[in-house]
């Protein structure tokens, strides 16, 4: 929301509606103390707070939401849920949104996180039982940022860490299968955001 | 024979708009023992209930139907009406055909007549069946009994006391006073609590009609109205206050050094105490808990092993004129009152739950009545503002709003109304003391709504320079000997930080402790938050649904020094003009048992919950149910608990409620 | 839970990068009789990943886990926060029919019940009588670090207090080393982060460690791989990032108590650290 530009404010409720169905949260409860903001680890780095963030929905504001890195950045750390005076679940509601945007195939505000979470879930029905070495290797790669994290390389090999490898898993097939018949469930329900 | 009048209402438009008048003047006329039937614009103003008192003469009327308004408005004034004109009071039916028709049924006005002309049917219906009643005089005590010595009660007593009456004002604490006591200074007029608040306690000490008991509950409460007996537990002091000077030389002697419950922690009192300097009585009660004699003499009775405690008794010895008893015991006093007024107060939100703010575990993070004692010039420090950690000056100091308040995950969704003026309050006081401080507030809303109250949150924002942030706090962490306080500020849309030497919780306002044992004595009722409630939230904010018994100040709710005082006197306005009175009217819409019926099950006296029905015996020996009309407010539970049918509600007889059914078809 | 029996679920890291946690779990439970049987087949429970990408596998991926127990009749135990945050949060919405049946369909498998979860702490604290501590570690200043898992949602993890808990301070205490009253017990330590945002992490545990050493911590006791990973591996980085002398070992709590127990601290692998304990463990006697 960097810009000053003046808002259209209209009655249109749907989108704070749908947000409200599928997080559960009474979004019109929040009365914008900035409980949320003000405990939030990474609010340092986020386009809006998550205040800032229910107050978009308040107001209707779909795409600024769909479009801002918060969504991407929220650790679900639940910090938010658990101090809000009104009890909202924040992280509930952050979720939602991120879904939506993931479902509408908007383009991330924060690319990297994107990323690392696509590989990291289709790992699980390729692995079974994830292990960092594929994970990080896979998200330098896939991220185009080769360096990441490299310069803990040389210890973690020292210390033997890299090559703990988790035994590999007979539940992996059970797994796999779990995936296809998830998505073809996703596919048939008409809202796939949430249960 | 009955003989029914019906009287029907345009209330201008409000019926009219809604309903035909004609026709149910017409179908009137045509229902079973009416024989006169008219209508009115406006029945209850002069000339329309003139107009009923003719028509009662003229058409030699015993009954009377008048259909307008819900009872609640003008059933008094239409029973003076019917009185006027020679008939019981009680002969008198109104049918609700406003609140209850026309102003729910305004888009179908065919609908709505039908409905009114239903609702008259069932009311002639009811009134061939009127039976005339007559209302019971009792007798009243003219003493008023006040629960809670703070500034309502006090206001109260005073009130009732000049007012002609005796008084008897009961304080569970060794002084009176309440929070108002412990305060430095009130907005917004920033006079010394103290100064303005001493005289009415002393007044009260002083008043001839007053008798004042100090460290004193109530035990039990019984009776009704006008006729209240109640047990006063005088607790023990240890000291014969009839010898007792208050000369000091105890207090200033004793050994033992307790922490303070007048200063909120953040000072200490002896085991022989007065809670601070000014208190009404200046007579100390001794704290058996913490007195050293007191557990030795515990040590020596029980025969307890381990190292024995000192056998004291500093203060015995040092009393010129041997004011100390060790003997003294609990005394119930049993007196007699005809009317209570509860001024129970309020107590501080506890802000332990706020373990985000490190509350009891960073000595630096201390509540707004805690600030009041640190400033206070005749509190523990002397009115210096220190740090409890290091004792040192605080020059940046955070408070916090809403503690407690507008927070339901803290259980507390209410606001308390004092918190925002009371700290801008110290905000602009901790200027006065030290004009290198610099204070910040974080807000949700500002609540400023008394008089001169707007201009005295300006006058912190702008001549002491509080920096005011829009924003609750997160967190509260330590760095090194500071504070580091995350917040939002979210007018400019950034979390911000800030470096506190000390951090001062707004803790809301929450009932007395005990206040639940004692509504539940008094047969009061509470909401969720354990307020008590008053009989109507506009219209009777000082009186409850037990007549008699009146509320005073913040045990209702929230609220500030100049509504309690206004509250205290609206009460003893109260009492006082019940006291006017030399017998009390209690109505006749009372429960009536048939002893010939009656089984003696008691199925009343669990049912009832205003203690109406008693256990009693028949000549022959039964035990059947009496019920007290005094107590009985017509509620009619006993009616359908009754299983032989034994007990009828005057008024609204089995049979007059069956007669309406029927009239229907 | 008189129980002594659990299904153990270890999750992907206390195989991989974080065996330490595994072993040391494993000593220390076989020295009081709690008998940890891993499930044999068990896959990973989806951590943050699966919950910011599918809802359905989200939950499913735990059921899974569930279910293996479930069929053991035995209630399920984890050692890793994140992986009991999901289990207990599946658990949760298991609870519910139309997501029973929608997961029941995914699995194949029909669910009914669902199994008790616990996380170690919880089961070590409620049977802290049976284990026989040989050394006390006297003299060891411990700021225990729950971190955000575990406490939160409260209402869903059922686990002691979100903003002040005390059931590691408290196994900490019985072992006799003091464990310090700090305000960053359920501070979040950037969680997921190290592989996108690193220098989110840094800045995190920056905070967390500061507080640690300025209040005078030897030591940080954690409960979860990724705490110990954020907070062990970035010292380095802290230091010449901030200017600040940190050096703080970061034990995982199992390890701890198998010091106290009697096992060597090559027993609890503590040389797979990046933060080096044995300066410490050797001061302290403890070698």
């Amino acid at each position: 929301m960097q810009t000053n530009e003046s808002i259209a404010i209209s009655p249109a409720k749907q989108f704070r509606l749908f947000v409200e169905e599928h997080s559960g949260q009474q979004i019109l409860s929040c009365y914008q103390c900035g409980k949320c903001t003000a405990g939030c680890p990474l609010a340092y780095a986020m386009d809006i707070g998550p205040r800032q963030v229910m107050r978009a929905i308040q107001l209707g504001l779909r795409d600024e939401l769909l479009h801002c890195n918060t969504i991407w950045l929220c650790v679900f750390c639940q910090t938010c849920s658990a101090r809000c005076p009104r009890q909202i679940d924040i992280a509930k509601v952050m979720e939602s949104i991120r879904l939506l945007a993931i479902k509408e195939k908007v383009r991330p505000a924060d690319k990297d996180i994107a990323i690392f979470h696509r590989i990291f879930f289709s790992l699980i029905p390729r692995l079974g039982r994830v292990h960092e070495i594929a994970l990080g290797g896979a998200y330098n790669l896939i991220s185009r940022h080769p360096l990441t994290n490299t310069k803990l390389l040389p210890e973690m090999i020292i210390k033997g860490k890299l090559l703990s490898l988790p035994t590999p898993s007979k539940g992996t097939s059970e797994v796999k299968s779990m995936f296809t018949k998830a998505k073809k469930a996703t596919r048939e329900r008409e809202d796939d955001v949430t249960i | 024979m009955a003989r029914v009048g019906v009287f029907i209402c345009h209330c201008g438009t409000n019926i009219a708009g809604s309903v035909n008048i004609d026709e149910m003047v017409d179908a009137a006329n045509k229902m079973p023992s009416v024989v006169y039937a008219s209508d009115n614009k406006y029945t209850c103003s002069e000339p329309g209930q003139a107009s009923i008192r003719q028509a009662i003469i003229d058409n030699r009327l015993n009954r009377v139907v008048i259909a307008s308004c819900s009872p609640r408005m003008h059933e008094n004034t239409f029973r003076r009406t019917v009185t006027s004109a020679g008939l019981n009071s009680y002969l008198l039916e109104m049918a609700n055909i406003r609140e209850q028709c026309s102003w729910v049924h305004s888009n179908n006005k065919e609908a709505a007549t039908a409905k009114a002309i239903d609702l008259v049917r069932m009311a002639v219906a009811k009134a061939t069946k009127d039976e005339p009643l007559f209302p019971k005089e009792v007798g009243l005590t003219k003493r008023a009994l006040v629960i809670g010595g703070g500034i309502a009660g006090i206001q109260a007593a005073l009130d009732i006391a000049n007012a002609g009456h005796d008084v008897v004002l009961v304080e569970r604490e060794p002084s009176i006073g309440g929070h108002m006591a412990q305060l430095d200074k009130t907005f917004p007029t920033l006079d010394c609590s103290a100064c303005i608040l001493t005289p009415k306690m002393v007044d009260i000490a002083q008043h001839p009609k007053i008798t004042l008991r100090t460290y004193a509950e109530i035990d039990n409460v019984q009776g009704y109205i006008g006729n209240f007996h109640v047990q006063i537990r005088q607790k023990a002091r240890k000291v014969d206050h009839s010898k007792c000077t208050g000369c000091g030389t105890c207090w200033q002697k004793c050994p033992e050094k307790i922490s303070s419950e007048f200063d909120v922690g953040v000072g200490k009192r002896s085991a022989i105490y007065i809670p601070f300097a000014q208190a009404v009585p200046t007579k100390p009660v001794i704290d058996t808990e913490h007195c050293r004699y007191i557990k030795y003499l515990q040590f020596v009775d029980e025969g307890e092993e381990g190292k024995k405690p000192a056998e004291c008794r500093i203060c015995e010895k040092l009393c010129p004129v041997s004011a100390i008893d060790w003997e003294q015991q609990d005394q119930i006093l049993t007196e007699d009152f005809g009317a209570i007024v509860v001024t129970t107060g309020f107590k501080p939100f506890d802000p332990q739950v706020y373990q985000e703010y490190g509350v009891g575990r960073i000595p630096d993070v201390i509540t707004g009545i805690q600030l009041e004692r640190l400033m206070n010039a005749s509190g523990p420090t002397e009115g210096e503002v220190i740090r409890p950690s290091d004792g040192t000056h605080p020059k940046s100091v955070v408070f916090i709003s809403c503690v407690g308040s507008r927070d339901d995950e803290k259980g507390r969704g209410y606001c308390s109304k004092i918190c925002c003026m009371y700290t801008a309050k110290h905000t602009i006081m901790l200027k006065e003391h030290d004009p290198e401080v610099q204070s910040y507030v974080f807000y949700i809303d500002i609540r400023a709504v008394g008089k001169d109250y707007e201009e005295f949150i300006r006058r912190a924002q702008e001549e002491a320079g509080t920096i005011y942030l829009r924003g609750r706090v997160s967190k509260i962490h330590r760095k090194g000997a500071k504070l580091i306080v995350q917040g939002e500020d979210s007018l400019i849309g950034r979390p911000v930080e800030i470096e506190a030497d000390l951090v001062v919780l707004a803790t809301g306002m929450e009932p007395s402790e005990g206040v639940i044992e004692l509504a539940q004595g008094l047969n009061l009722s509470h909401d969720s938050y354990n307020f008590l409630m008053e009989a109507h939230p506009k219209l009777r904010p000082v009186e409850t649904h037990i007549d008699g018994v009146f509320l005073a100040g913040s045990c209702i709710g929230p609220r500030d020094i100049p509504e309690c005082v206004a509250h205290g006197s609206a009460a003893a306005a109260k009492v006082a003009g019940l006291f006017s009175q030399e017998k009390l009217v209690i109505e006749p819409l009372t429960a009536l048992v048939d002893p010939l019926k009656c089984v003696g099950c008691l199925a009343c006296v669990q049912v009832c919950p205003f203690n109406a029905p008693e256990e009693q015996k028949a000549r022959d020996g039964r035990t059947i149910a009496y019920i007290n009309d005094a107590l009985c407010k017509g509620c009619g539970l006993c009616v359908v608990a009754c299983r032989p049918g034994a007990i009828n509600l005057r008024g609204f007889a089995n049979d007059q409620l069956l007669a309406e059914v029927v009239s229907l078809w | 839970m008189s129980q002594s029996r659990f299904a153990y679920y270890p999750g992907c890291t206390l195989h991989g990068t974080a065996r330490e946690y595994d072993v040391s779990a494993r000593l220390v439970c076989k020295s009081s009789g709690i008998e940890l049987e891993e499930l044999e087949d068990w896959t990973c429970c989806g951590a943050s990943s699966a919950h910011a990408t599918d809802h359905l596998m989200a939950i499913s991926l735990p059921a899974r886990e569930l279910q293996a127990a479930e069929e053991k009749d035995l209630p399920l135990v984890t050692a890793c926060a994140m992986c009991f945050n999901r289990l207990k949060l599946s658990a949760h919405e298991l609870s519910q029919d139309n997501t029973r049946e929608m997961v029941s369909k995914v699995m194949n498998k029909e669910i009914i019940k669902v199994p008790t979860v616990v996380h170690l702490l919880q089961v070590v604290d409620e049977k802290i009588a049976s284990f026989s501590f040989k050394k006390q570690l006297e003299g060891l200043k411990v700021a225990c670090y729950y971190g955000c898992l575990l406490v939160r949602p409260n209402d869903i993890t059922e686990f002691d207090d979100d903003e002040n808990p005390q059931i590691m301070d408290r196994t900490i205490a019985t072992m006799g080393a003091q464990a310090i009253d700090w305000d960053f017990k359920t501070a979040c330590c950037g969680a997921s982060l190290p592989f996108t945002h690193p220098e989110a992490v840094i800045k995190l545990s920056h905070a967390i460690l500061s507080q640690a050493k300025e209040l005078g911590a030897d030591c940080v006791s954690v409960a979860c791989p990724m705490c110990h990973a954020n907070l062990d591996m970035n010292q380095k980085e802290i230091r010449s990032r901030y200017n600040d002398e940190i050096n703080i070992p970061i034990f995982y709590f199992t390890q701890l108590m198998g010091l106290s127990l009697g096992f060597s601290p090559k027993d609890m692998l503590v040389d797979k650290h990046f933060t080096s304990p044995l300066p410490l463990l050797k001061e302290k006697g403890l070698v």
